[in-house]
């Protein structure tokens, strides 16, 4: 018997495993997007509540991020994988369906990974805005700018480019944590290489190709990220 | 709130508490030489060395923890001379396997904070030691490590944190730790919630202990930051 090398695993032959490992990457990095969104959302309420709020919403959001922070990923991913399913099977049996309704891992993941993430997000941002020299904002206030000319002109784009090196390491949490995401089904990069490893019974070559995928895939997002940081802060010097 | 259930699923977490604390101390422990290790190699000039310490952080800090986990629980079993070798009684433990594949990731992660601690110290607080005649390796004991080792701290304790945290990925290759009993708990009565509360509380309590302690040490070890202490005033005359 013959063994089909390595890369007639990652190839498309009869053997090959490579279509559904592109697949699994291509689900990998929709998942990291959909949850740094969701992250993103997350991470501008709370930083908006801890700069803003009155002393509920800076509360509320100081408990978040404490909490989030300080509790496994996986944990939370549990929750709303078991947890969604509980909710809406309690939902479906209000309109008279029976028995127990799954909730869909790809949502309960990028769910997840988004409320990890927008705690980091949070501090970020919260740091970015920190950044801005409060000259800057009194010159718009001066300006006559309304609040929202404010934000929009001033205070998002000054607040983003000190945030760009932090989103940049959230983002790469965020693709490692996807991988977590596996345990609830769906078929991203490391459950297509459970998968891969268990119908070959070649775990090394599978886990050792899928550690490839992801080093490549973050080292080329790592890439793009500095080059739009590069972009974002043209004409700010560099001491 | 059943308050019975939560009383219930906190006593069954509780006894998870010392796997969890025992992965992530061990781990730590070991982790922590190997750091040591590899900033030392990063900063010795030796190019080799260099390059293959910057190599081992690059693969660690950017593949998944759980992807290592599995290279090593599952992958290395792939290899007939691994499971006729001496080392197989340890790989196939999945108790081992977690430990080494967070020992080789923590490592990754804290050679680069040790190797910031190491560049932060002055060079005239070594070459002072230099200069009082002490050896390169009483230097390194005397003067770089212990200044290296406050000025690394804060960032250390989260390095820890997150390694409490990254134990719950043991729960995957079958431990019972905290996470692994949670998992085991929610599958068993369908109280996700309750299960996570519960279990939340408790990592949230151990990291919360864990950033005092590491304060209190740093704050011991950080004596020449803090205001001298007012001694009360001395009425004329008296003695003390």
């Amino acid at each position: 018997m013959t063994q089909p090398s390595l890369f007639d695993l990652l190839g498309s032959g009869p053997d090959g495993w490579g279509p559904a490992l592109a697949a699994g990457a291509l689900m990998t990095i929709l998942i990291a997007l959909a949850g740094y969104a969701i992250g993103m959302v997350f991470g501008a309420l709370g930083a908006w509540a801890k700069i803003a709020g009155g002393p509920v919403a800076r509360g509320v959001a100081g408990t978040y991020t404490t909490v989030l922070r300080g509790i496994p990923d996986l944990l939370v991913i549990y929750l709303f994988y078991f947890g969604g399913s509980t909710v809406i099977s309690a939902i479906g049996h209000l309109f008279g369906a029976s028995g127990f309704i799954s909730f869909p891992g790809f949502l309960a993941g990028a769910l997840a990974v988004g409320v990890t993430s927008g705690a980091q997000q949070t501090e970020v941002f919260r740091g970015a805005y920190k950044a801005v020299h409060s000259g800057e904002l009194e010159a718009a206030i001066a300006c006559g700018m309304s609040p929202f000319l404010r934000f929009r002109r001033i205070i998002a784009p000054l607040t983003l480019r000190h945030a760009l090196p932090g989103m940049g390491n959230v983002w790469q949490v965020v693709l490692k944590e996807s991988a977590l995401v596996s345990i609830t089904g769906v078929v991203e990069l490391l459950r297509q290489s459970q998968i891969g490893a268990g119908s070959t019974g070649r775990p090394f070559d599978f886990y050792f190709i899928a550690a490839i995928i992801y080093l490549a895939i973050s080292t080329l997002s790592g890439a793009l990220l500095q080059f739009g940081e590069k972009r974002f802060t043209r004409g700010v010097r560099r001491g | 709130m059943d308050f019975a259930f939560l009383y219930e699923t906190f006593v069954t977490l509780v006894s998870a508490i010392p796997t969890t604390l025992q992965l992530a101390a061990t781990s730590v422990a070991l982790g922590t030489v190997l750091a040591l290790g590899l900033a030392l190699c990063r900063l010795s000039g030796i190019a080799p060395l260099d390059w293959f310490a910057r190599a081992y952080i690059f693969i660690f800090r950017g593949t998944p923890l759980l992807v290592q986990i599995f290279l090593i629980y599952y992958g290395l079993s792939q290899f007939r001379e691994v499971r006729r070798s001496m080392f197989w009684f340890i790989l196939r433990d999945p108790y081992w396997c977690a430990v080494i594949a967070l020992m080789l990731c923590t490592a990754a992660y804290s050679a680069e904070i040790i190797r910031g601690g190491l560049l932060s110290v002055p060079h005239g607080q070594v070459e002072a030691g230099r200069a009082s005649g002490m050896s390169r390796f009483m230097v390194f004991r005397r003067i770089v490590m212990p200044l290296a080792i406050r000025q690394s701290l804060p960032a250390y304790s989260n390095e820890i944190i997150s390694m409490v945290k990254a134990t719950s990925l043991a729960s995957i290759i079958t431990i019972m730790e905290i996470t692994g009993v949670a998992a085991k708990l929610i599958s068993e009565t369908y109280r996700a919630i309750e299960v996570f509360i519960v279990a939340g509380a408790i990592y949230l309590a151990i990291n919360f202990l864990l950033i005092r302690i590491v304060a209190l040490i740093e704050y011991r070890l950080s004596p020449h930051l803090r205001q001298a202490p007012v001694l009360p005033p001395v009425a004329a005359g008296e003695t003390r």
